[in-house]
């Protein structure tokens, strides 16, 4: 009975508070250390991406190419059938211009990232990654862009072999 | 209303999987049930359940991993920190509330993508009393083995000879990891790292995954002739903390099997079942738990070890899958996984391991170290 | 099917660090429920815990660490996790345990210390992530909400002012809750809009914060609460639903919630709701973000598409307006301890529906109300309707 209750348990602290040994801390860092199985569709994604091209899978039950790809199409529950290459160019489905770091730490450099679906892969079907070659100002939904791709050298079969994806000009909707 | 379970899903166990993403490995165990079960995932199931502790996974949410492997997308769908037969209480539940017909219960290790599973387990123990201990976390099962046989009156011995048994068993048992020709003697003399515990005394981790379909009692007749009903099921904690536990008698799995025993209408239970599969993550786990499910008298179980009485043929044959010991230790899976053998028994369907006459077993989990929790299904056939 | 009510709810402080570990606020919170039921640990037949990532508390199987500040200690004991969906799903599954007959009364426990997790609770959220698709980049949280509300505000053409008026609504709403971390009685429009920005379209006062604390309720059958006596303080459980979207975040237009309308048609179904915005007369949408509450709103089917916004512009969810929402102050107000959150959604519900919600009681009478969580890789809806 919120309206009757007179004490509400719990005893604020500051960060002060720890600072200065006001209260006791006990710390520790866990031994967590993982390698996961990339498994059969996502072992080819990346070693498609270190030659520099993206691709999917095909259902062909629904007909949707999924991308990124996986062996089983979540819809249909079967099988997916074929591999597909898509294409390196794609649409910005939305974005944000990020003032925080992975730790929440303020930057002053904007990090521009959203998600692109790519082209020649179903409708909405796309990545996350980070944008580059274009002003805070520039940067809306629906913006035609392309992967610029690290040189082949250096990549090593990541989603970072692609550095960001780049304004497309001239073709776009 | 009854529960009938009517789709079992293996993938056999292995020391690793590499081919296999964690999503890959859930979806071969998902297919397997659903065409046991003979149903489409899409649109023949009510809720989707998977048992699964993030620490395990290596994601802060694995319950974000979880739906499209499974075909749960858009669908009720939930994850339960905890094991498999829990997951199951949640499905009976569910059915009997009337929330879905047709459940799905799901439970996976993929342990080969954990490179430091000891810092994993020592990171469930206490920070502020057990942590600053450090230490190889089995140590806990060292002391308890301790407690349990000095109390009990079990010897290490007969210990020794459960490993032997679900070592050996598990040849018979093709999705089994580690079927060996292992002896009494070998397992006895075998490196006493953390004593009485041997090395031999702990279950290897092995990846796998099972999915088994349950259904309420109008669904699970249309779906099979003989669905293996879930006559009871029960799960319970004792106390997290090592230090106020009881390490002789563990609380978690007398009252589990109290609250199971009471809904299958269970006053017997050394005389009720034909078969009993135990966690045995632990080799003394085996012996502590068929005790405080009575299923052998105080102090007796290693006896019964000892003399056969465990045995296919025995009198109350346990873990002759290989448990997990023999068929390796699948984490949150090993409950469902026990489950899914205990109705392969009872369908008459688990090939070299099929005993005679199987129509009631039990079946018993523990979530492992550190934990003081589990549960425990009571399962048959006919009436 | 068994009825089942809500007879004692009970919260502690949510802030952005407690001196109480995760065990005692789990305590805390039970004690007071308890006390509310006019119960002892002894009548509790079954404990669900609801409780979000291991790593905020720092500690592998956060569920069995908690569990005897939870009082679940020689008892069935279950946790239950869907990401930010668990403040309001532990209750779900608490309904299940009454409903299905297998627990006259269950006891739902929701705790989340995140203040334990260094270097900041953020932290932690960098391993919520597709370790192959997403880690490499380092996002951060607040990234992908940041790309929800850009893309739900682009679709629909929705100004930044009707998404910032949330926020204030919500920390004025707080004002009243003796729990609330962030209440402010003189937050205007402007100081919401002209907060910094975090990620754009986000901005600071946009955002709930990380907070410690804990809650519980009590839930019990039809028949304990006539034997007990408790029918004036009962409020009753009338539909559940639930329901996960795809992992695969990148394929899904984010615009629309289909996982909340999903799991709202569930509720409704079994609640006998067939005209949500007619028959129910609260909500306590899940509003870490302030544009979530109006995403959640029309995923709840209690506005039109795109329409959340205008009704937010109108004062139709102020607390006295057509369709109070998130009297309690919400997360945006009152803190976001992820899972805790429950006793400021189930909680809310509970203590308006049997008048006790003191200065934030609704003037105008309520009957049913309806309350929601999300969460996951915003694939998850949790959704509860409950009637006095």
């Amino acid at each position: 009975m919120t309206a009757n209750i007179a004490r509400w348990p719990g005893a604020e602290l500051g960060s002060k508070d720890l600072e200065n040994g006001k209260v006791t801390t006990q710390r520790y860092r866990p031994d967590a250390k993982f390698a996961w199985s990339a498994g059969e569709a996502m072992s080819r994604f990346l070693a498609e991406l270190q030659q520099g091209r993206l691709i999917a899978r095909e259902c062909k039950n629904c007909g949707r190419i999924l991308f990124p790809p996986r062996m089983f199409c979540e819809e249909c529950f079967r099988p997916t059938d074929e591999w597909v290459y898509v294409k390196d160019t794609g649409t910005i489905e939305t974005y944000s211009i990020s003032y925080l770091d992975t730790d929440a730490r303020r930057i002053t450099e904007p990090i521009l990232v959203g998600v692109v679906s790519v082209d020649g892969a179903s409708p909405k079907m796309g990545i996350m990654h980070y944008f580059g070659e274009m002003a805070t100002g520039e940067i809306r939904i629906g913006m035609k862009v392309q992967a610029k791709w690290r040189p082949a050298e250096s990549r090593v079969g990541s989603v970072l072999d692609i550095e960001y994806f780049r304004p497309l000009h001239g073709v776009d909707r | 209303m009854r529960v009938g379970i009517v789709g079992v899903g293996v993938t056999p166990f292995r020391p690793t999987t590499p081919e296999f993403s964690w999503k890959e490995l859930m979806y071969d165990g998902a297919q397997r049930s659903y065409a046991d079960a003979g149903i489409d995932p899409r649109s023949d199931v009510g809720s989707f359940i998977t048992c699964a502790e993030d620490y395990y996974e290596g994601f802060g949410i694995f319950d974000e991993f979880t739906p499209d492997q499974l075909g749960a997308v858009l669908r009720p769908m939930h994850t339960v920190g905890g094991d498999g037969i829990q997951g199951l209480a949640n499905a009976v539940m569910q059915i009997r509330s009337g929330l879905a017909d047709v459940v799905v219960v799901e439970s996976h290790s993929k342990a080969s993508d954990i490179l430091t599973f000891t810092g994993i387990v020592a990171h469930g123990l206490d920070p502020i009393w057990n942590k600053p201990l450090g230490g190889h976390p089995n140590y806990v099962a060292g002391l308890e083995m301790d407690a349990f046989l000095r109390g009990s009156g079990n010897r290490s011995e007969d210990c020794a000879a459960v490993v032997a048994a679900n070592r050996q068993t598990a040849l018979l048992n093709p999705i089994a990891a580690y079927g060996a020709r292992v002896t009494k003697e070998q397992a006895a003399k075998s490196p006493a790292l953390w004593a009485p515990l041997r090395q031999l005394d702990a279950s290897t981790l092995a990846d796998g995954c099972v999915v088994l379909v349950v259904a309420g009692e109008a669904a699970a007749r249309k779906m099979r002739s003989e669905p293996v009903w879930i006559e009871g099921i029960g799960w319970a904690s004792d106390s997290p903390s090592l230090e106020t536990r009881d390490w002789v008698a563990p609380a978690y799995a007398t009252l589990a099997a109290e609250m199971a025993y009471r809904l299958a209408k269970v006053r017997d239970p050394a005389r009720s079942f034909d078969l009993a599969e135990v966690d045995d993550k632990f080799s003394y786990k085996e012996l502590q738990h068929l005790e405080a499910l009575r299923l052998a008298r105080k102090g007796h179980a290693g006896k019964m070890a000892r003399s056969g009485d465990l045995a296919a043929g025995g009198k109350l044959p346990t873990n002759v899958s290989g448990g997990s010991l023999g068929c390796g230790n699948v984490l949150e899976a090993s409950g469902l996984h026990r489950v899914a053998e205990a109705a392969l028994q009872l369908r008459g369907e688990a090939g070299r391991l099929q005993l005679d006459g199987v129509r009631r077993a039990v079946v018993q989990s523990w979530r492992g170290l550190p934990s003081a929790s589990g549960g425990v299904a009571v399962l048959g056939v006919g009436r | 099917m068994r009825k089942v009510a809500v007879v004692g709810a009970g919260m502690t402080l949510f802030r952005r660090r407690l001196q109480e570990t995760g065990k005692e606020l789990s305590f805390e919170a039970t004690r007071m429920a308890l006390d509310q039921a006019k119960m002892e640990i002894g009548d509790v037949d079954a404990v669900v815990h609801g409780t979000a990532p291991d790593a905020f508390d720092g500690v592998h199987m956060k569920g069995e660490y908690l569990l005897d500040g939870s009082g679940g200690t020689r008892k069935p004991y279950m946790r239950v996790f869907t990401g930010g969906g668990t403040g309001v799903f532990s209750a779900i599954a608490g309904y299940w345990h009454v409903a299905s007959g297998l627990a006259d009364v269950a006891l739902v426990v929701n705790e989340e210390k995140m203040s334990s997790c260094q270097p900041h609770p953020q932290s932690v959220f960098a391993h919520i992530w597709d370790p192959i698709l997403d880690r490499p980049l380092k996002p951060n949280l607040v990234w992908i909400f940041a790309m929800e509300m850009n893309r739900y505000m682009t679709v629909h053409n929705i100004p930044y002012e009707d998404i910032a008026r949330v926020a204030v609504k919500n920390k004025r709403n707080a004002v009243g809750h003796p729990c609330a971390q962030l209440a402010d009685p003189k937050i205007t429009l402007e100081d919401v809009m002209n907060s910094e920005i975090m990620a754009w379209p986000v901005r600071r006062l946009d955002i709930s914060p990380p907070s410690d604390g804990a809650a519980a309720v009590v839930l019990a059958s039809e028949e304990v609460v006539k034997k007990r006596k408790l029918r004036d303080q009962a409020a009753w459980i009338k539909g559940v639903g639930w329901c996960i979207d795809s992992t695969m975040w990148t394929d899904r237009d984010l615009y629309f919630p289909e996982y909340v309308a999903r799991a709202a048609k569930m509720a409704y179904r079994q609640a006998k709701i067939d005209r949500p915005k007619q028959q129910i007369d609260f909500a306590e949408p899940y509003d870490p973000f302030d544009y979530k509450e109006l995403h959640h709103l029309e995923g709840l089917g209690l506005a039109d598409r795109g329409k959340a916004g205008l009704m937010t512009r109108e004062g139709v969810t102020e607390r006295d307006g057509k369709l109070p929402v998130c009297p309690s102050g919400g997360l945006l107000g009152v803190g976001n301890p992820i899972a805790a959150t429950l006793g400021i959604k189930i909680g809310e519900l509970y203590w308006q529906l049997t008048g006790q919600a003191g200065k934030r009681q609704i003037p105008n009478e309520v009957h049913t109300g309806v309350c929601q969580a999300w969460g996951d890789l915003m694939q998850y809806g949790s959704v509860v309707v409950m009637g006095a």
